[in-house]
């Protein structure tokens, strides 16, 4: 008998008979999202910056990185700033990216959260091992809880998703909060109004 | 650090010995614990979700086989390979295996408790393969020699200028540095390094989905995903428990992790996998390590619903006075005391009676564990099968005796006060334990029972 | 109705005053009170140690002394709390859940059955209550501050109805004292420090007495309070409903 029967046949033996998946509405708030987003995510040690298009990101970018930085998107719309490289770089020849800038999904307000899918990566360890982090967000694009936010993902089949909510960050050295721990230093989200190209 | 043949009550002593000490472990805990407040307070239908998670736990544990299999075939669709090990010793060398199949000697981990069960960081640096921790917390334990002292914040016992001690002798660090954020700067700097040269990374499982075959992993420091994100390897560990249902049922478990952890509304990662990224393999080891046994105790099955969060913990007055490591165990605080007891229970004998039964980390349970409870189940079971001390078998036989007669109990109580009054000395000393710290009760004159004799019926 | 009167062991033998207390306030709001002389012990001591197969002849003699009686009432929420819960017979079941169903720890006796409104007591001192675990999270006496829920207390909504009491906040309103049972002494270290820290938080706050629903606590916080040579006095709950 293989370990997996083994285990199996403990499980059966011994689990309790069978009780229902709870059928439960959480209710929602649905107001006010872009400021519940924006407070939320401050206070994690994100920021919100609201702007009408690429135009207000590019000039942002300018004015917080110099010529030497490594500037990696596959955003279109800011290939002025993006450093030349290849297009879909080895994971490790990442590891000097000073600024990436990736576009999100969705946000969720309760938590100043974005969910960011695979497709939307040129490499899953981009937004990790880059020094700082600008995500684009449509202002439209907000649910309230984590509730809707699994409903707007239903059974979509990626190879990879995450939630990101602010900088990396770590609280282990007498509970004294640290941004920067392995992941990005810092996380900047541009909230557009405008449609995105 | 040898705790093995100590008990909760001595380890607790000797943590005691310091109390400034204590004081200090104990706020810093408070403190989390009225985080966490602040955080469930701003959702009104808090109640609700624990009601929610606990009973979509409940449906888990009454359908576990067939959620395992669900998983286990969703997620080979998708290309990860699963693994099966019955105990601690089959997940450590089914881990070893994996690595010398591909010639791999050093591994970065991300945190799991599962593995400081399973001891596997010590079976693998036995076999020649070096293991970097690299949660902070955890690191910083790891360069200890320590384990970790609690579940969610693995270093909590130690005072920054520990920290900056360790780093200084072993990171090379400036002596007497203790800045929180030149630390963690030069740890990121040091497990950089670590992370772009490791070809193999091993993470837990916070959650396994049955219905898609995926599995969440969550941090707020980046590290599961530096570490995956790099390696040609990436092996999960999880317990057989940690299987959920559905992918919308994380909609509810993600809500209540962190705030009942940390206070925090999410961790900064919540990272879901499903594929292994092209030219790279996911391998999920499924432990039972007596999980199993504890899903047939019927008292006892419902503490596998536990999420690890650790709210138990810093909600608990006693694990705040006494530190993880008093608890002589890879989970420790509440949870383990009920966890515990099914893996060894002459070895974890003492840990159910590490507790005034307040109930409240009943209270904090995200998932509604009724631990309190449970606790007072393992005493019973824990006397039954005859693990109590000789000398207190014998106290309570007496007190049994003694109590079930009224004669009996009028006159052991008669003749305790007359001991009390006129030779005190015979309670007020080295020998009694309540005499250490406390006075004693004055003695009254007359009981009630013999005030109302002479006040009230004739 | 007639009520019969439970006296925890340990009050009756070291804390009378709670004991006569808790009558003179029944028979003032009353009730017709009966204490049945044979009682000892509710048996928790054992029980919690892990020896509840060994309460078998506490039971029987509990369910004989008190299996008549419309209301049962304890000055005490843990040993009210462990009646309910844990009294079982083999012969007189029926008996015994019947107890469990009408046993009351006082305050909530008071406020649920007496429907108590107001009271003629008089305790003119800074107090600080203390919210003795077995009776809050396990009788449901008042709120936990774990819960999202909202905030009441019987007991507190008794001792306002004193006139002249100024009950003092607190850093920790219902942390354990540590006491629980033979943890006192087995688990001395941490039992103390738990004893010291809430005698602490209620010394900070200016309280002269500091009661509860619950003389272990009390007895326990007592121990400390003397060894330290404090002033500050302990109340059962009773005792400053019956004041003045």
């Amino acid at each position: 008998m293989t370990t997996r029967e083994q285990i199996l046949d403990a499980i059966r033996a011994n689990q309790p008979a069978l009780t229902a998946l709870p059928g439960v509405i959480i209710p929602a708030d649905n107001t006010g999202l872009q400021a519940k987003f924006t407070e939320t995510l401050t206070t994690i040690g994100g920021k919100v910056i609201k702007a009408n298009g690429y135009d207000d990101v590019i000039a942002y970018i300018r004015s917080i990185t110099n010529a030497g930085h490594r500037i990696i998107s596959a955003i279109t719309g800011l290939a002025e700033v993006i450093s030349a490289g290849e297009a879909s770089p080895l994971p490790h020849s990442l590891q000097d990216t000073e600024l990436a800038i990736i576009k999100a999904d969705f946000g969720v307000a309760e938590n100043g959260a974005v969910w960011i899918t695979e497709d939307l990566l040129s490499q899953r360890v981009l937004p990790f091992i880059c020094q700082h982090l600008i995500v684009i967000l449509n202002a439209d694009d907000l649910v309230a809880n984590m509730h809707q936010a699994y409903e707007k993902i239903g059974d979509e089949h990626y190879g990879y998703g995450t939630f990101i909510a602010g900088p990396s960050k770590t609280a282990d050295i007498e509970q004294s909060l640290v941004l920067g721990a392995h992941g990005s230093r810092s996380m900047t989200i541009f909230l557009i109004s405008l449609p995105l190209d | 650090m040898h705790t093995e043949t100590k008990d909760h009550a001595e380890l607790a002593t000797v943590f005691n010995k310091d109390e400034a000490r204590v004081d200090w472990h104990d706020e810093t805990l408070w403190w989390i614990r009225q985080k966490r407040d602040k955080a469930v307070n701003h959702l009104p239908e808090w109640e609700l979700l624990r009601e929610t998670a606990s009973q979509i736990k409940d449906n888990v544990l009454s359908n576990l086989a067939g959620y395992l299999v669900q998983f286990e075939s969703n997620a080979q669709k998708n290309g990860i390979i699963v693994h099966w090990a019955a105990d601690a010793a089959e997940h450590n060398n089914i881990v070893l295996g994996l690595l010398h199949s591909k010639g791999i000697t050093k591994m970065v981990k991300s945190k799991s408790m599962l593995t400081e069960e399973c001891h596997l960081n010590e079976h693998l640096e036995n076999n020649g393969i070096e293991v970097i921790d690299s949660d902070l917390g955890e690191r910083i334990v790891q360069l200890a020699k320590e384990p970790p002292s609690h579940i969610v914040l693995p270093c909590i016992h130690k005072k920054k200028e520990e920290i900056g001690d360790l780093f200084h002798l072993h990171l090379g660090t400036p002596a007497g540095n203790a800045d929180p954020q030149f630390l963690t700067e030069t740890a990121r700097q040091h497990l950089r390094e670590t992370f772009l040269t490791r070809r193999a990374a091993l993470t837990g499982v916070n959650f396994a989905v049955a219905e898609t075959g995926e599995f969440v992993v969550c941090t707020n420091e980046g590290n599961a995903d530096m570490g995956a994100h790099l390696a040609d390897i990436h092996i999960a560990s999880m317990g057989i428990e940690k299987i959920i249902p559905k992918r919308k049922n994380l909609g509810v478990f993600l809500r209540l992790l962190t705030r009942s952890a940390t206070g925090q509304p999410i961790t900064t990662y919540s990272s879901h996998f499903s594929k292994p990224r092209e030219g790279t393999e996911i391998h999920i080891i499924i432990v039972d390590n007596g999980r199993s046994k504890q899903l047939g105790r019927e008292d006892f099955r419902n503490s596998l619903k536990c999420i690890r969060c650790g709210a138990c913990m810093n909600t608990c007055p006693v694990y705040r006075r006494s530190g993880g490591h008093s608890y002589h165990n890879a989970i420790s605080g509440p949870i383990g005391a009920i966890l515990a007891p099914n893996l060894d229970m002459e070895k974890y004998a003492d840990l159910p009676f590490a507790s005034t039964l307040c109930g409240s980390c009943s209270n904090v349970c995200p998932v509604k564990i009724d631990i309190h409870q449970q606790l007072y189940k393992w005493r019973q079971v824990i006397v039954q099968n005859g693990y109590a001390p000789a000398g207190k078998k014998a106290a309570m036989k007496l007190m049994s005796l003694t109590l079930s007669s009224p004669a009996a109990y009028h006159m052991g109580g008669k003749a305790g006060r007359f001991v009390m009054k006129y030779a005190p000395f015979a309670v007020n000393n080295k020998l009694n334990p309540w005499y250490k710290q406390r006075d004693m009760p004055e003695p009254p004159k007359e009981s009630f029972g013999e005030w109302y004799a002479k006040n009230r019926k004739a | 109705m007639n009520v019969g009167l439970f006296i925890p062991c340990y009050v009756d033998q070291f804390y009378p005053g709670a004991a006569i207390a808790t009558l003179q306030l029944l028979e003032k709001l009353g009730v017709t009170v009966t204490y049945p002389k044979n009682q000892t012990c509710c048996g928790q001591p054992m029980a919690n140690s892990g020896f509840e197969h060994l309460t078998g002849g506490c039971n029987e003699l509990f369910i004989k002394n008190f299996a008549e009686f419309d209301y049962i009432v304890a000055p005490s929420g843990s040993c009210v709390l462990h009646i309910k819960e844990h009294l079982h017979s083999h012969e007189h079941e029926n008996e015994a859940a019947g107890i469990s169903s009408k046993i009351y720890e006082l305050s909530s006796f008071l406020t649920d059955v007496l429907k108590v409104e107001s009271l003629p007591s008089r305790f003119p001192f800074k107090v600080g209550v203390h919210q003795s675990c077995h009776g809050q999270r396990g009788l449901h006496l008042s709120q936990m501050s774990e819960l999202v829920a909202p905030a009441f207390s019987k007991p507190d909504s008794l001792l306002r109805m004193v006139k002249g009491i100024e009950i003092v906040p607190l850093n920790r309103m219902d942390e354990c004292c540590g006491f629980g049972g033979t943890f006192c002494v087995a688990e001395e270290a941490v039992s103390a420090k738990m004893g010291k820290d809430r005698v602490e938080d209620h010394l900070a706050h200016g309280a002269e007495f500091i009661t509860g629903v619950d003389m272990s606590c009390l007895m326990h916080m007592e121990g400390i309070l003397n060894r330290r040579g404090s002033k500050v006095k302990v109340l059962h709950l009773a005792e400053i409903l019956n004041a003045g």
